[in-house]
């Protein structure tokens, strides 16, 4: 059998706050290469810090995490940084697109660090935007772009570098109806080439779309 | 990470805020301005004292010629070859005896009552180069010339001191003056000595007169130079003069350009170098506290750069370069104003403005170091936060 992407064993995340919180409670999760996987739940059931730990971004309290076929919870944070960067792309609820930058350097921004080869940058970071619908807008700054159109830059920096894993919160949020079914259009098109995504959503439209489905109640995981 | 992508990133993140970026190297401006000019001006300053010290000594050499019993060591015709030396502006030979330095030396022989006449004044042959010689001036009436000197013609010139000793106001009745017996005309006055000012209490004749009173030899060439000759000229001289004797020749030569330039150095004004340091470290602090507040603002950005894989040291890299660019602009910005205000300075006060290369490489340098030091905290609180939080 291949390796999963993600495999998750008994995974805790504690916030030692007053009084703490058990934002997840012994989550177990196997993602294979090629899966959509969306994760749906209430707010503040712990969605976000679940990506976050699968996205390397945090540590959890307990249990092993391994991320293509590496256990990575023991990492130091100088691997775990480049684990994340050549993995892994994101694409954030609030697009994290840098204003004083066109769309395309923000694109091209996914490729700064780490060893990418700086010839021919533009030219993939204008290959990622065509393939989202943006080549129009790639010398736009973001504040002028619609909402629709932050969100699908944000995915082509996520996707330059040719990450493994997708990791979308809230990826549609923003999005009319037939902008989703174009973003999720792309998604099934990645998924076919390979590429893992796992995606937060409270649209059923998303869900449905995804391969599996699992839902998160207080920290507690299970498929739905 | 390509450094070529580090530098871009930080530039473009300089560039996203450019007026805050102008504003934050104003007090390196500030500090180094104020240092490039307390040490250029007062280098300066330095230079333009020994400049004018320069003009009088600098370029003066005395050559002292021995007394010889046969043949004289320099020939009264030497001074033609020494005249023709590249680098040498005026030269004169003279001739000096200790029996002559208290000749008495009477006007004429109209007597008045009412004044003493009689005087007792030195007298010396010379060259006919004299005047140029001892940086004079002849204020009144004319040097002998070579015609002079071949007709071997009783004429004296005097200095303006003993002109007024010896009641001589106007040449134009050719006024004679009496030295022991003989008699002489005044045909010039020398003045405004600013070399050999003793001269303005002597009677100078030709060296073809000068025997009667006992001055056969050349006793002292003086010579002035072009300014950096003085050293090849204080060389050849002695050749020139004396080919046969050289180096029985004493040449007296003004010290070296060196140590003039080193207690040009020891003037700097103490006062503003503390005023320019205080600067730097208020521009240290206020660029400190900007890029700080940067940091603060930019914390999503940390946080998405960190997501793309970058390590910390990336982004304290870029947070460092950020601020050692600030101050890199500043020192630039602050050296190009030190040193336009040291020409104003000196254009206005008429000197010769001396710049450092050195200062202007340096000033930028320090801008740069204090950048750099001043960006060291908000590099590590920014290298130091969790990507999570910075993302939060
Ligand atoms: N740093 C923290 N310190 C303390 N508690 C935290 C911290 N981060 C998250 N929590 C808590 O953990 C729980 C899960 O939070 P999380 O952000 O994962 O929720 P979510 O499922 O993403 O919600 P939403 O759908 O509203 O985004 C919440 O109760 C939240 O208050
Ligand atoms: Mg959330």
């Amino acid at each position: 059998m291949a390796e999963p992407v993600i495999e998750l064993r008994g995974i805790d995340k504690d916030f030692p706050s007053q009084p703490p919180v058990r934002a997840l409670d012994d989550v177990s999760l196997r993602v294979d290469r090629g899966e959509h996987v969306a994760i749906v739940g209430p707010s503040g059931s712990g969605k976000s810090t679940l990506l976050n730990v699968l996205g390397l971004l945090d540590r959890p309290s307990a249990g092993t995490y391994r991320l293509d076929g590496v256990e990575t919870t023991k990492l130091t944070d100088g691997a775990r940084t480049r684990l994340r960067g050549g993995r892994i792309g994101f694409v954030f609820q609030s697009f994290h697109l840098l204003s004083h930058r066109s769309v395309v350097e923000n694109v091209m921004l996914a490729e700064v660090y780490g060893r990418h080869p700086r010839r021919g940058r533009r030219e993939r970071a204008l290959a990622a935007l065509e393939r989202v619908g943006l080549a129009h807008r790639t010398g736009f700054p973001p504040d002028r772009l619609s909402g629709g159109e932050r969100q699908r830059a944000a995915i082509a920096r996520a996707l330059m570098g040719g990450p493994s894993l997708l990791l979308c919160d809230e990826p549609t949020g923003n999005l009319d109806s037939r902008n989703t079914e174009a973003v999720l259009d792309l998604f099934d098109e990645l998924r076919a080439q390979g590429l893992t995504i796992v995606v937060i959503t409270h649209e059923q439209e998303v869900s449905e779309r995804a391969g599996r489905r699992v839902r998160i109640t207080d920290g507690v995981l299970a498929e739905a | 990470m390509d450094l070529r992508d580090l530098a871009g990133e930080a530039l473009a993140g300089l560039l996203a805020r450019p007026v805050r970026a102008a504003l934050t190297t104003l007090g390196t401006v500030l500090g180094i301005t104020t240092l490039v000019v307390t040490l250029g001006v007062a280098a300066t300053a330095g230079n333009q004292i020994v400049g004018r010290f320069d003009e009088l000594v600098a370029t003066a050499i005395t050559v002292e010629v021995p007394e010889s019993e046969n043949a004289p060591l320099v020939e009264w015709t030497a001074i033609d070859r020494l005249t023709r030396l590249r680098g040498v502006e005026s030269a004169a030979a003279v001739s000096e005896s200790d029996d002559a330095d208290n000749l008495y030396v009477r006007s004429n022989d109209i007597v008045d009552p009412t004044r003493v006449t009689t005087q007792t004044l030195t007298v010396l042959a010379a060259t006919t180069g004299l005047p140029e010689a001892a940086r004079g001036r002849i204020v009144q009436g004319r040097f002998y010339d070579d015609g002079h000197i071949r007709r071997r013609d009783r004429v004296a010139v005097i200095g303006d001191q003993a002109a007024k000793m010896l009641g001589i106001t106007r040449l134009d009745r050719a006024p004679a003056i009496f030295i022991g017996e003989h008699a002489y005309t005044v045909i010039g006055i020398l003045g405004d000595l600013r070399r050999e000012r003793n001269l303005s209490t002597a009677v100078i004749v030709p060296p073809t007169v000068g025997r009667r009173f006992g001055l056969r030899d050349v006793t002292r060439v003086l010579v002035n130079t072009g300014l950096g000759a003085t050293g090849l000229i204080a060389r050849q001289a002695p050749d020139a003069l004396s080919p046969a004797n050289a180096d029985m020749l004493q040449v007296i030569a003004p010290p070296g350009p060196t140590r003039a330039r080193d207690q040009a150095q020891e003037d700097v004004n103490a006062l503003f170098l503390i005023l320019g340091l205080v600067s730097l470290i208020v521009g240290a602090v206020g660029i400190a506290n900007v890029t700080l507040v940067t940091v603060m603002e930019r914390v999503a950005e940390i946080g998405l750069r960190r997501s793309l894989g970058a390590a910390r040291r990336h982004i304290a890299a870029q947070f460092l370069l950020e601020s050692t660019l600030i101050g890199l602009t500043g020192g630039a910005i602050g050296a190009s104003l030190g040193v336009v205000t040291i020409v104003a300075v000196s254009a206005a006060k008429q000197w010769t403005p001396l710049l450092d290369v050195r200062l202007a490489i340096a000033a930028p340098v320090a801008g740069a170091v204090v950048g750099l030091l001043a960006g060291l905290y908000p590099a590590l609180r920014a290298a130091g936060m969790e990507p999570v939080d910075a993302l939060r």
